[in-house]
């Protein structure tokens, strides 16, 4: 199990990490979600040592990952930059992997490379946006460590090799489990992939739990402006769309199909737009 | 097969759906294996938990059973079972709900019955 336990990072007097706890457990798919400048990319920097936690540790399984060869060789983080060297060219950058990771996959790096048109001769430099992501996909897919981190795996992705990685990313899971982290900003892309979803806002880690458990923990309400009024009385509303005489209520609480009204429609929230709701308050003006 | 993502129904159970029509419909045959886990969670990109979570249900109600090493496969006699179970479903589900949305219209007893008859009828 990979862990952080009471996880701060200080930039100067900016806290990029309040006192985070997470637990990844082994051969599960999380979800970590979070806005732009929520802490994601801080978190897994300071778990794969890339950063040094201002306070707090990191561990798998109870040994500190910081400055620890064993450990680091088990959590394969995919940044969102690339940060391998320009002028080398896509076969080196596997083989060089494969130097580092030995459980690296070649001949699976090869036939996924061929899948999404990535080609071997090309130098890292001249690869657009989307192939570079790809390039850092195949890797990651390729490299059979025990934890793999995806930060922003389908950036600059077309809707095909999104689509394709995804299904990838379910078979090697299903084939051999592993544990991956999917930090994204594609929420509903990823709703039903995830097991788990962490939802991170200004440094502090607001919900770990299992995405089913989250999304029945509340529902959705329509209906007559009137009728929607009269029911959410005294319930914990979370948010209210109105468009002419027709109000939406999104309700935080377990839905009690008895309580509710025939002329109420009820839904299931959506992951995306709960985590709108959640994250979207707090906005310094 | 098909997964409605936004509909209030679970993932799971309406996977289990899907599969129990198949049987119905032939489409996986009695005594024919059905697809792995791993090509139904990256069919329809769900979590592969959630997809046997729902393959373990039908195992659970006795319309699948799973070979060692081998793979799942639909039990024999699985077509009649669902087929009494559905019919149980569709006056619990269909039934009841066309009664309340009859009512909610303002359409009688009466009204609904001709509807019914005539569409039979068609």
């Amino acid at each position: 199990m990979l862990e952080v336990k009471n996880l701060c990072k200080t930039y100067r007097r900016n806290e990029a990490l309040t006192d985070a706890n997470i637990r990844f457990e082994e051969d599960k798919i999380y979800g970590l979600l979070g806005r732009n400048g929520a802490g994601k990319t801080t978190l897994l920097d300071c778990i794969t040592g890339r950063i040094f936690p201002t306070s707090g540790e990191s561990l798998l399984d109870g040994e500190p990952t910081i400055e620890n060869d064993a450990a680091l060789s088990q959590i394969y983080l995919m940044a969102e930059q690339t940060l391998f060297p320009e002028s080398m060219r896509v076969a080196d950058v596997m083989k060089w992997t494969k130097n580092f990771y030995p459980s690296f996959d070649m001949q699976y790096a090869e036939k996924i490379s061929r899948e999404f048109g990535l080609d071997p001769r090309r130098k890292v430099k001249e690869l657009s946006t989307g192939y570079s992501s790809i390039l850092k996909c195949v890797v990651s897919l390729s490299v059979n460590t025990k934890y793999v981190i995806f930060d922003e795996p389908v950036l600059g992705l077309d809707a095909n090799h999104r689509e394709l990685f995804y299904t990838l990313l379910l078979k090697k899971y299903a084939e051999k489990p592993f544990t991956a982290i999917i930090s994204t900003h594609l929420i509903d892309e990823v709703a039903n992939l995830i097991e788990d979803v962490i939802i991170i806002d200004h440094g502090r880690v607001m919900t770990q739990q299992p995405c089913e458990e989250l999304l029945a923990s509340g529902y959705s309400v329509s209906g007559k402006a009137a009728d929607v009024d009269a029911f959410i009385q005294g319930r914990n509303v979370l948010s209210i769309d109105q468009i002419g005489g027709l109000k939406t209520a999104c309700i935080m609480e377990k839905p009690d199909r008895s309580q509710i009204p025939l002329e109420l429609e009820i839904s299931k929230l959506d992951l995306q737009k709960l985590f709108v709701q959640m994250t979207n308050t707090k906005e310094s003006v | 097969m098909k997964i409605n993502y936004e509909s209030e129904k679970p993932i799971f159970m309406q996977l289990a759906e899907e599969i129990e029509n198949a049987v119905i419909s032939g489409a996986f045959p009695e005594g024919e294996q059905i697809p792995s886990i791993t090509e139904l969670s990256a069919t329809l990109k769900i979590n592969p938990a959630t997809a046997n979570k729902g393959v373990n249900m039908l195992v659970d109600a006795g319309i699948v059973y799973k070979k060692r090493g081998l793979g799942m496969f639909v039990q024999e006699g699985a077509v009649k079972m669902l087929t009494e179970k559905k019919k149980n479903e569709f006056i619990e589900e269909h039934i009841t709900a066309l009664v309340d949305e009859a009512k909610k219209l303002g359409l009688t007893k009466k009204d609904v019955l001709s509807i019914i008859e005539k569409q039979f009828d068609k």
